[in-house]
């Protein structure tokens, strides 16, 4: 047998990587085991057709979310246990215009760092009180907001001793299907960082920290919550910039 | 403005993106369904599959009420059946494979976003319901991997193949 593979291994294989180039992550990034067998070896084929469908996309309105959904402190009888957070910013397109009206989707494991979920199988504690799903609409300049918990970190078995750092996913929607987005969103200052693959993945520096909520004093309401912000911006074409011959 | 990057959907969506009826986009259409598979040709029973489509008469204009909700409960009651809203989504079963219903798109394909664990980065590809002049543009050995096999009237085949000698072609909007 083999021997397991060690936090020291997938280091190295982190720092090889290192510095690479690239807002996204390549799809065949090896320090995240899972990545060997699901990933395309052949190139994507290019479409530049302005009339693709792509350009347009999925749309949802008030009928969609109702009020409560972007406040995971509030779905069951009683409070969950944890830190209070608010997580809010905007979410914009490459031209740093706001996506109106779209749908956020977040989801999150429990402040002992446990999903709700049956091969969730990290022996924390579930909370009764928390399932750890929002969804909200954007207004009319970009914004959401979610009231939470801040979740834990966990352990994971790409390689022994592998624990990920406290993270909420996040799907996005644009105006084009092109710009769809599901990504995770991490806490300043977390210890985990450097160990984690999933995160590493991203190997541009400038672009890591897109992915790092800020905390900002002012937006902490006191006795009750610590506040975050993290504004989103959404890759992909839209058929304006198709229009304007992009 | 530069973009937020990509990270995997991961394993635990469960609770927060699938919806009852997801893959139910129209009835007395057409159904297509299929298996996702990895490189070993295992399939892959976590992944979440995302469709869009034009109508029947070939509007993009999309509807909401794919999420339509219970105001009394908040339980997801899903689309009334009357709206067409082009979206659809579906995670693949424990055997990998997923079904959608829905109706065919005078244009010809269904456009559909690939997530899933171990994929760091979604992928785009398109299910052609017959022949087109972008298949033509392709090598002919990796055309068909973009092309439903009609199984029978009204049932179409279409699996993905996330690497190996069958593998889907992907597509890149720059």
């Amino acid at each position: 047998m083999s021997e397991p593979l060690k936090q020291a291994d997938i280091d190295q294989e982190i720092a090889a990587r290192a510095g690479e180039p690239g807002d996204h992550p390549a799809r065949d990034y090896a320090p995240y085991r899972s990545t060997l067998l699901r990933h395309p070896k052949q190139p994507l084929v290019a479409i530049k057709d302005p009339e693709a469908a792509e350009l347009t996309g999925p749309v949802f309105g008030v009928s969609d979310v109702t009020p409560f959904d972007n406040d995971l402190t509030k779905q069951h009888l009683g409070e969950p246990l944890g830190e209070r957070i608010t997580v809010r910013g905007r979410v914009l397109d490459r031209q740093g215009r706001p996506v109106r009206g779209q749908l956020v989707e977040i989801w999150q494991a429990n402040s002992a760092g446990r999903y709700l979920h049956q091969r969730d199988d990290h022996p924390a504690p579930l909370d009764p009180n928390f399932t750890g799903v929002g969804r909200c609409l954007t207004d009319d300049d970009g914004n959401y907001l979610f009231t939470t918990i801040k979740p834990g970190p966990y352990p994971w078995r790409n390689h022994l001793n592998a624990w990920r750092p406290a993270h909420i996913h996040f799907s996005l929607f644009g105006t084009a299907f092109t710009q769809r987005l599901v990504t995770q969103m991490y806490f300043p200052g977390d210890p985990l960082f450097p160990y984690d693959p999933i995160m590493q993945s991203v190997t541009d520096e400038r672009a890591r920290q897109r992915l790092i909520a800020d905390y900002v004093h002012d937006l902490s309401e006191p006795e009750f919550s610590l506040g975050y912000r993290w504004d989103i911006v959404l890759d992909g074409p839209t058929a304006t910039w198709m229009e304007e011959g992009r | 403005m530069n973009p937020t990057p990509s990270q995997t959907v991961g394993p635990f969506y469960g609770y927060a993106l699938p919806f009852p009826g997801g893959g139910d986009l129209a009835t007395g259409g057409i159904a297509v369904h299929g298996y996702v598979y990895d490189g070993a040709g295992d399939p892959v029973p976590d992944a979440l599959l995302e469709f869009w489509q034009a109508d029947e008469h070939g509007s993009l204009a999309g509807a909401p009420g794919t999420l339509r909700r219970d105001p009394t409960n908040g339980a997801i009651l899903g689309r009334d059946g009357v709206r067409f809203t082009g979206f659809g989504r579906v995670a693949t079963d424990l055997d990998g494979h997923w079904t959608l219903r829905t109706v065919v798109p005078p244009n010809g394909y269904i456009s559909v976003c690939v997530f899933a664990r171990g994929l760091l980065h979604h992928l785009f590809t398109r299910i052609y319901l017959g022949q087109d002049a972008f298949l033509d543009s392709l090598p002919p050995e990796r055309r068909q991997t973009l092309v439903a096999a009609e199984e029978r009237e009204g049932v179409y085949r279409f699996d993905i193949h996330l690497q190996g000698e069958k593998e889907t072609v992907f597509l890149d909007f720059g």
